[in-house]
């Protein structure tokens, strides 16, 4: 399960619809336990694939060191990512699966249509090697009282 | 000189995110760690023994694909060596 605050979820959902018709992508810092990824702040970053960034999306990897740093000094760990699938399902495509290495992260897809954010899934990525890894569904459970730190 | 692993590969290291080794390269601290850690030398390399393409390995702030020297890099104990796996997809 994804445990997420309103907040942020509301965060991720609205970068999909600022960088429309083209893809969002961002970070999820956290803590990952064995039932629940959850997440405490999200980091936006930038979509690398300039050249197809209406169907594609890429994180440099400076960028992720940069942001796998700023997470370890706020004691937190890298427990997933998201993106935006415009004008389309909110569904892991083949590209997805085949470009997802963080085994035990969750993989949020937001679909946004017309510009507007509509449905928002949660994808884990299990499995214990590179051969065996596969997208399973993942409740979603929004934190409506407290707002996450930053 | 310290070795980061990323949260997936903390699987097979024990939890831990930072691995201490010795080694006078950067191939050479890979495989001190695959060594002290041999589950992670399937993520890590292919059946070819070389990097998985999707793997990034960084010097201090250098992308080792982009150093003269690659993974022969030398390197010294105040090195850091950060793992970190590319990120991307679409539709």
């Amino acid at each position: 399960m994804l445990r997420i605050h309103f907040e942020d979820y509301e965060k991720l959902r609205t970068h999909g619809e600022q960088t429309y018709p083209h893809e969002c992508c961002g970070v999820l810092l956290g803590a990952i336990g064995e039932e629940v990824n959850d997440v405490r702040q999200i980091v936006q970053a930038g979509n690398e694939r300039i050249d197809s960034a209406h169907n594609r999306y890429s994180i440099s990897a400076v960028e992720l060191i940069r942001i796998q740093r700023q997470a370890r000094a706020a004691c937190l760990d890298i427990v997933g990512f998201y993106h935006s699938h415009p004008d389309h399902p909110a569904q892991w495509s083949s590209t997805d699966i085949a470009e997802a290495h963080w085994l035990g992260c969750s993989y949020v897809i937001t679909r946004v249509a017309n510009g507007k954010a509509e449905v928002t899934n949660s994808f884990l990525l299990r499995g214990s090697n590179e051969e065996e890894k596969r997208f399973e569904d993942e409740n979603i459970e929004i934190l409506m009282t407290t707002a996450a730190p930053g | 000189m310290n070795i980061h692993i990323p949260t997936p590969l903390r699987t097979f290291t024990d939890q831990k995110e930072v691995i201490s080794v010795s080694a006078p390269t950067v191939a050479g601290a890979l495989e001190a760690l695959v060594s002290e850690y041999p589950p992670l030398r399937e993520n890590l390399f292919g059946a070819d023994g070389k990097l998985r393409s999707f793997v990034n390995i960084y010097l201090n702030e250098d992308d080792i694909r982009y150093l003269a020297s690659k993974e022969q890099s030398l390197t010294k104990d105040s090195d850091e060596i950060t793992i970190i796996p590319s990120i991307a997809g679409g539709l």
